[in-house]
Parts: structure tokens; C-alpha cells; sequence
């Protein structure tokens, strides 16, 4: 499996796109820095676009890199090599080279920056590691969703739809129950809707550790309220794997059976 | 060598294979033969497994393949349309497969053979449709397995490698290789074929040697003997 995750690197390593997003991520950190002259602030501005946009960019690289190495799949298939290495290969080289382009981008700006001599190291690694956990959870449905549909333009429609509802959407839907129920005791409710949707759990989980209670909200609050802070890290850091193994059990499940 | 019972296969509502029976054991040159969408590829994927077949089973040289992946490593497989990962050179992708199969290769006597030395540090995208053939012949003959699978080895050949290709297929015949191969070139059928398998409506309506064939339609071709097998069934 090893070498496939190697040959699909290699692969991108080619493409453009592993570099433009390094450098869009590179960009991101050095303006973030330059608008807040302080770590600590820029951590959380930080947050609020990464826990949007990595998801957001893994979808999409996700279904473009499955669509666009099928012919590769398919030489792999007549090979002696497991249908599941194969698909998990790929989606250890898509996700893998996301999550370099992302920590080598964002952590360069942080570490010139004096990151090494800052308080805020650890509220930092703790962005890094959630976003290469959005970058594996929504690679993995990514492959899952184009794994499904042949036709290329449903696969992305579907992907962006599936971002859309979870970075978007949810928290709508979410926030009109909580007004149309509040006569209601919704602590439960509220919790595990968050465990439901990755990219509320990411914001809770970095909230908890930067521990600002203003941004905490309803959800975050009831969450520290039901877990403390150290539980309701690790719970939170659990679930974000979880996250990870579903799609991606998913994904092997799928490849097993699928027709080429 | 190839075992197949009671293979089906839809796709949706499409049947495409309903209960095909084969037994390949001889070694040698089997030609399957029958219209488009008779289910000729869908047969070679199956025995790959890249096609999950609904129901009935596939065993080579005894061995059932259902779910396996080792079995592989005994075939080799020339793929209808030669298609690549674009950015890869050709002798990067050469030197890829060989690393993935674990198998000894020897790419460079058919590089040679179907003068691919000035292509080599080419990328797959920039090739021709024959030159991609000729590409996917080298992938596939640089190993010598017992088992070959070609599905339409011939589309968009140049006589010579052609030529290059019936004497490779015919030296590998003589040391023990067994070839399935599907074409509509009905010539090369009466040239190098020793059985005939004719699919039509995902079932074999004939199996055996040409003579067999030409005794039993009392023609002298494939293709009128074919025809009127197919028009026997039909009436």
C-alpha cells in the first residue's frame, strides 16, 4: 500500500495544485499575522477560516483527484495488488499531501513569526492537528461520494452539496430548532449535534482550548459544562477520529464491490 | 486453466452475461468473438476482477478468484482502451508496474521491438492512440505470465507492430502460454486461433476449434460460419 501512497504523492507532488495551496495557505498565515501583530489572536482568526476552508478544499481536491486518476485506478486494478490498498493508498496520498501543503503553509508564517518563544504553541499545534483532520474526514467522503457516482459533474454537485450542509446548513437548521424548542431542556440536544456535524466539533474542540468563553457559545458552553475542558478535549478529539474511521471504512466497503 | 460456471451479470436492467459456461485448459490462442456489447469485455473483466459478477464462479489453474488478489500475478492484461496517468513518462511508468507486480520485467527487448526508444522520457499525455498501444503492449508482455487476457490487441496498430505482435503472441503460444483474446479482425482469427468462443447476448453459443466450426456450419470462414450460427439460434 506504501507504494501507492508513494506513486499518488509523487503525483501530486507534479500537479500545480499541491503548490498553489501551499502557497494559499502560506499567504493566509502571513496576512493573518500582519492584520493581528500577536499569536495568540491570529490563532483564533485563524480557526474561523480554517474550519471552513479546509474542509471546503479537501472536497473538492478529493473529488478532482478521483475522477482525474481513474485511468491510473484502473491499471492498478488489473495488477496483483488489494482493490482496498489501492483506494486507500490514493486517500492516504490526497489527504497526506493536503495536510503537508496546510501545516508547512500555515506553520512557516507562525514559526517566523517566533511561534517557538510563544505561549500560544499549543493552541497552534491543536489548529494544525483538527485541520488535518478536516483535511482526512472530508478527503474520505470526498472519494466516498466520487467512489459512488460515475458522472463526474453529480460527484462534485454532491461533494460541494455535502460541504455546503455541513459548514452551512447544519448550523441553521441547528440553531432555528434551538429558537423554536427553547421551552425546552436542549442541553442534550445541543450536544449531540455537535458530535454529529466535524466542523462544529472542530470549533468547540479549539474553543476549549483556547478557553474564550464569549466564543464559546450555547453549544461549546454546554459542552464544557457537560466534559470540563480536558474530557471535553479528549472526547472531542475521539470523535474527530471516529469522523476519520466512518468514511473511510465506508470507502473500503465501497471499493470492494464497485464495478470498473 | 480458466474454469468459468453459470456466470451472470447486470448491470441496472441491463443483463449482460446470463449463465456462460467455459472451460479453457489447452494452452494457446482462444479468440472470443461476437457483436458489440455481447459482453465480451465484461467476461475478461470478471476473470480480472474488476467486474464483480452476480453470480457463478471463475477459478484459474484451480484456484477460485471471488474477493481474491493474488491470482493477478498470472495474468497479464491489455486493456481495450489504453489509457494512463498523464504526467508519468513512459519509461517511469514502465519502471512503476514493475515495482508494483514484484515480477522480474523485461521491458527493453519490446521497447526495441516497437521502437518506443525515442518515447521513453515522453509523457503518456503526449503520446498517439497507436503509440499508447504500443505502450500498453510493452506493460503488458514485459512479464511472462502463463495467462494472457487482450481485449481488441490490434486497434490502432501499424502493420509492423502488428507483425511484431503475432510473433511475439505466437513465441510465448510455444513456451506453454495460454491467450484469450477478443477481436473483430476475423483474418487474424483464422490465422492464429485454435477455439473460437462465440458470445452473443451474454451466452456462448459455441465453443470449440475452427474445424469443429467449419464442420458443423459446413462453411469455409469464420465469419459466414459465425453468421450462421447466430442465425440458427435466432430462427
Amino acid at each position: 500500500m506504501f507504494k501507492i501512497v508513494r506513486y499518488s504523492f509523487q503525483d501530486l507532488l507534479r500537479s500545480r495544485w499541491s503548490y498553489v495551496y501551499f502557497a494559499f495557505y502560506l499567504l493566509l498565515g502571513f496576512v493573518m499575522l500582519f492584520l493581528n501583530h500577536d499569536l495568540a489572536k491570529g490563532v483564533i482568526t485563524l480557526m474561523n477560516v480554517i474550519i471552513i476552508l479546509v474542509p471546503l478544499i479537501a472536497t473538492i481536491f478529493g473529488v478532482m483527484y478521483y475522477y482525474s486518476s481513474r485511468e491510473f485506478t484502473a491499471l492498478l486494478l488489473a495488477q496483483p495488488i488489494r482493490r482496498s490498498r489501492i483506494f486507500l493508498g490514493q486517500y492516504l496520498g490526497v489527504a497526506g499531501s493536503l495536510s503537508l501543503s496546510l501545516v508547512l503553509g500555515l506553520g512557516l508564517p507562525f514559526v517566523l513569526y517566533g511561534l517557538f518563544r510563544s505561549p500560544a504553541i499549543w493552541d497552534f499545534v491543536l489548529l494544525l492537528v483538527t485541520g488535518v483532520f478536516l483535511n482526512l474526514i472530508f478527503t474520505a467522503l470526498a472519494f466516498l461520494v466520487a467512489l459512488s457516482n460515475d458522472n463526474r459533474i453529480k460527484g462534485f454537485g454532491y461533494a460541494v452539496l455535502l460541504w455546503l450542509f455541513l459548514a452551512v446548513v447544519y448550523d441553521g437548521i441547528f440553531l432555528l430548532s434551538l429558537i423554536l424548542f427553547e421551552e425546552y431542556p436542549l442541553d442534550s440536544f445541543a450536544l449531540g449535534a455537535t458530535l454529529l456535524n466535524p466542523i462544529d466539533l472542530s470549533r468547540t474542540l479549539i474553543l476549549l482550548k483556547l478557553d474564550i468563553s464569549a466564543l464559546l457559545g450555547y453549544t461549546g458552553a454546554v459542552f464544557k459544562a457537560f466534559f470540563g475542558t480536558s474530557l471535553g478535549m479528549l472526547v472531542s478529539l475521539g470523535v474527530l477520529g471516529l469522523w476519520t474511521a466512518a468514511p473511510v471504512a465506508a470507502l473500503v466497503r465501497k471499493a470492494r464491490h464497485k464495478d470498473f | 486453466m480458466i474454469e468459468i460456471t453459470n456466470l451472470h451479470k447486470r448491470f441496472g436492467k441491463n443483463t449482460v452475461l446470463s449463465g456462460v459456461n467455459l472451460s479453457l485448459q489447452e494452452p494457446g490462442i482462444h479468440a472470443v468473438l461476437g457483436p458489440n456489447g455481447s459482453g465480451k469485455t465484461t467476461l475478461i473483466k470478471s476473470i480480472l476482477g474488476m467486474v464483480c459478477p452476480d453470480q457463478g464462479s471463475i477459478s484459474i489453474g484451480g484456484q477460485p478468484t471471488g474477493g481474491q488478489w493474488l491470482y493477478r500475478k498470472d495474468l497479464g492484461y491489455l486493456p481495450q482502451i489504453a489509457e494512463f496517468p498523464g504526467n508519468l513518462k513512459v519509461g517511469e511508468l514502465f519502471r512503476m508496474i514493475e515495482d508494483l507486480r514484484q515480477q522480474p520485467a523485461a521491458p527493453e527487448p519490446l521497447v526495441e521491438r516497437f521502437g518506443l526508444q525515442p518515447f521513453l522520457n515522453k509523457k503518456l499525455s503526449t503520446l498517439s492512440g497507436g503509440t499508447r498501444q504500443k505502450v500498453n503492449l510493452v506493460l503488458t508482455f514485459m512479464f511472462e505470465p502463463p495467462v494472457y487476457i487482450l481485449d481488441e490487441p490490434t486497434t490502432g496498430l501499424d502493420p509492423g507492430a502488428l507483425i511484431a505482435l503475432k510473433e511475439l503472441i505466437r513465441t510465448r503460444v510455444g513456451s506453454g502460454a495460454l491467450f484469450l483474446i477478443t477481436t473483430h479482425i476475423m483474418p487474424l482469427v483464422e490465422e492464429m486461433a485454435q477455439s473460437v468462443i462465440y458470445l452473443l447476448e451474454g451466452k456462448v453459443y459455441f465453443e470449440g476449434s475452427l474445424k469443429t466450426l467449419y464442420t458443423l456450419t459446413g462453411k469455409t470462414h469464420v465469419e459466414p460460419a459465425i453468421a450462421a450460427i447466430a442465425a440458427r439460434h435466432h430462427v
